[in-house]
């Protein structure tokens, strides 16, 4: 017999989520806010000044990215990320299937390995999604223009291009570490609302712990921080301390959430359903 | 299974189970509601740990050799739970990529047409009647190909027509060669189906053995409605026959041969004791289960224990 390995359940997962509705609630979220974003932009006066690359998003459409990728750390991409890693084992346990793939020939850890990279490729589609249509409703809102960068240098619309997308890169990092911890809620619980709330709720607790007074000697370790890592992409020269901070905060983080996740499901009793 | 137990908290859902199933079985596990069936059944399964003791399947434990254990088996654990959004084909085809592919999935069709569903495979499980996705279950645990099919509560839902399609499926399968594991609170149906059969009550169980020893342990009995119930009851100790009067005035009488009984009719004639109705039964499951689960008697007759070690698996 041909044991089946993580990669057949992980192309079942994402069949599976192609198939709920739910999976289409935080892509077309993804989609939706920078179109209403650049929207707003194109019917009012005005510019979000008081974030970074928000005076620039009427120069240049590159701007618009970046601005979403700082509106959106406060919770769409938290939110979007936990609707799937939150739900993907918890609501399986609570409907019963998980018993029906589990008393199949494939091993839990298996299991586990499919969904995790399933949850893993719904959070970056959600950011890639949002990165590419804002690109293109910001290029068609303001133009590929050049985009001046946190030290004031101007930078070119190809280069700002490519540093778009290595922010969006590292901006994944902290999102899959917030996944993990989704993963781990809900294998804990099996409550996929308790899961998907509480990973939300998390992820808003690290930014409120970092703007509470006494508690700033903290901020450079909390994962929210990290939402912030790709900033230093565009500074002259590249700051490169808050992009490694932001690699191994977030596996400090992600890791131990994702091998808690992991132990439990392997010994967990099934008895849902 | 050998000394399976499972404790949650103080409560001892499990306990000390011991039982084998043997190649060609249909055997019964019956019991009441809330008597560890299904928990047995999970930890045979892999699906939950045993607190103590071990459960085998052809000789591999699930805890040790997880998914091995299971590549003979099949069945579902309470009802057959599938993914209400995607097709019975389609949850089928799940199945059978978690089976490896393959030899599975080109039983797809076959499985569907025994349980005969292939008109409704297009649809989506969340349309299909309780009944269809016990069928949709049985048809899942069929593409493994499994030598044992472990069956929970499979007619538990169902309208008298499901229940006799359900029977008649499982019926076939054994005729075919299937061992099954079928536990069921359903006295009827496991007498119907199976020929060996545990009882389990409180987590314990109370017998282990073959149908029929069970049944002829019971002993055969007749019931006699006489003119006078009184004097056919003397007649009948002073022939040695045991007997009764029941609740409902008959007498009950139990032992005695065909010719003892022919000579305590011709008794009953000689004393003027006219016989209305004399009627002759095998014991039942029912009456023996609920000897055992009720106390009506500490120790009924056992049949001989089977001198089997207590390991848990078909062979």
């Amino acid at each position: 017999m041909t044991r089946p390995k993580a990669l057949t359940v992980y192309l079942w997962e994402l069949r599976k989520l192609a198939r709920q509705k739910r999976t289409y609630l935080g892509l077309g979220a993804a989609v939706i806010v920078p179109i209403l974003f650049v929207a707003a932009l194109h019917f009012q006066n005005g510019a979000p000044n008081d974030v970074a690359f928000g005076r620039y998003v009427r120069e240049s459409g590159l701007a618009v990215p970046l601005v979403l990728l700082l509106f959106g750390s406060i919770w769409l991409f938290p939110l979007i990320t936990a609707l799937v890693a939150g739900d993907i084992i918890a609501a399986e346990d609570h409907n019963g299937t998980l018993k029906t793939i589990l008393t199949r020939s494939v091993d839990r850890g298996h299991v586990f390995a499919g969904k995790t990279l399933a949850a893993a490729t719904y959070a970056a589609l959600a950011l890639a999604l949002t990165g590419v249509v804002a690109v293109v409703a910001g290029t068609l809102q303001s133009g590929f223009n050049p985009l001046t960068d946190l030290s004031g240098q101007p930078v070119s619309a190809r280069r700002s291009l490519m540093l778009v997308a290595a922010s969006f890169l590292v901006y994944l990092v902290p999102i899959l570490a917030i996944a993990c911890f989704g993963l781990c809620l809900s294998a804990l619980t099996r409550n996929s609302a308790a899961a998907v709330v509480g990973t939300l709720m998390f992820a808003l607790l690290m930014q409120l712990i970092g703007i509470l007074p006494g508690l700033s000697g903290t901020q450079p370790y909390l994962l929210s921080t990290q939402l912030s890592a790709w900033q230093g992409f565009f500074r002259v020269p590249t700051d490169w301390l808050p992009i490694m901070r932001g690699l191994w905060v977030s596996a400090a983080y992600g890791l131990p959430a994702l091998m808690i996740a992991y132990l439990t499901f392997l010994r967990r009793d099934v008895t849902g359903g | 299974m050998r000394a399976l137990s499972k404790r949650y908290g103080e409560r001892l859902a499990v306990d000390a189970v011991d039982l084998t199933v043997q190649a060609g079985d249909v055997y019964g596990y019956l019991g009441p509601n809330g008597a560890g069936k299904t928990t047995s059944l999970r930890m045979l399964l892999g699906l939950i740990r045993p607190t103590e003791g071990v459960a085998r399947l052809f000789g591999k434990d699930p805890q040790v050799s997880g998914a091995r254990a299971l590549d003979a088996v099949a069945g579902f654990v309470e009802a057959p739970c599938f993914y209400p959004y995607l097709s019975g084909r389609k949850n089928l085809e799940l199945c059978a990529a978690y089976d490896g592919g393959g030899e599975a999935k080109r039983r797809i069709d076959e499985s569907l047409d025994l349980v005969d569903l292939a008109d409704r495979a297009k649809d989506r499980v969340g349309s299909y009647s309780h009944g269809m996705k016990q069928r949709l279950g049985i048809a899942g645990a069929l593409i493994r190909n499994p030598k044992l099919l472990v069956l929970d509560e499979p007619t538990t839902g169902l309208d008298p027509a499901g229940m006799r399609d359900m029977r008649e499926l499982v019926r076939r399968l054994a005729s075919e060669g299937l061992t099954v594991m079928l536990s069921s609170h359903l006295m009827s149906e496991v007498e119907e189906l199976c020929n060996r059969v545990a009882i389990i009550r409180g987590g314990s169980i109370l017998f282990d053995g073959e149908l029929d020893e069970l049944l002829k342990s019971d002993g055969e009995s007749r019931r006699l409605r006489s003119s006078d119930q009184a004097q056919a009851a003397a007649i009948a100790t002073r022939l040695g026959i045991a007997n009764r009067i029941g609740d409902s005035g008959e007498l009950e009488l139990t032992g005695g041969d065909d010719e003892l009984i022919s000579r305590y009719t011709v008794e009953l004639g000689r004393a003027g004791v006219g016989i209305i109705e004399l009627t002759t039964g095998r014991g039942s499951l029912e009456h023996f289960f609920f000897q055992l689960t009720e106390g009506e008697s500490e120790t009924p007759a056992l049949p001989a224990a089977e001198p089997e070690p207590a390991v848990a698996a078909a062979r």
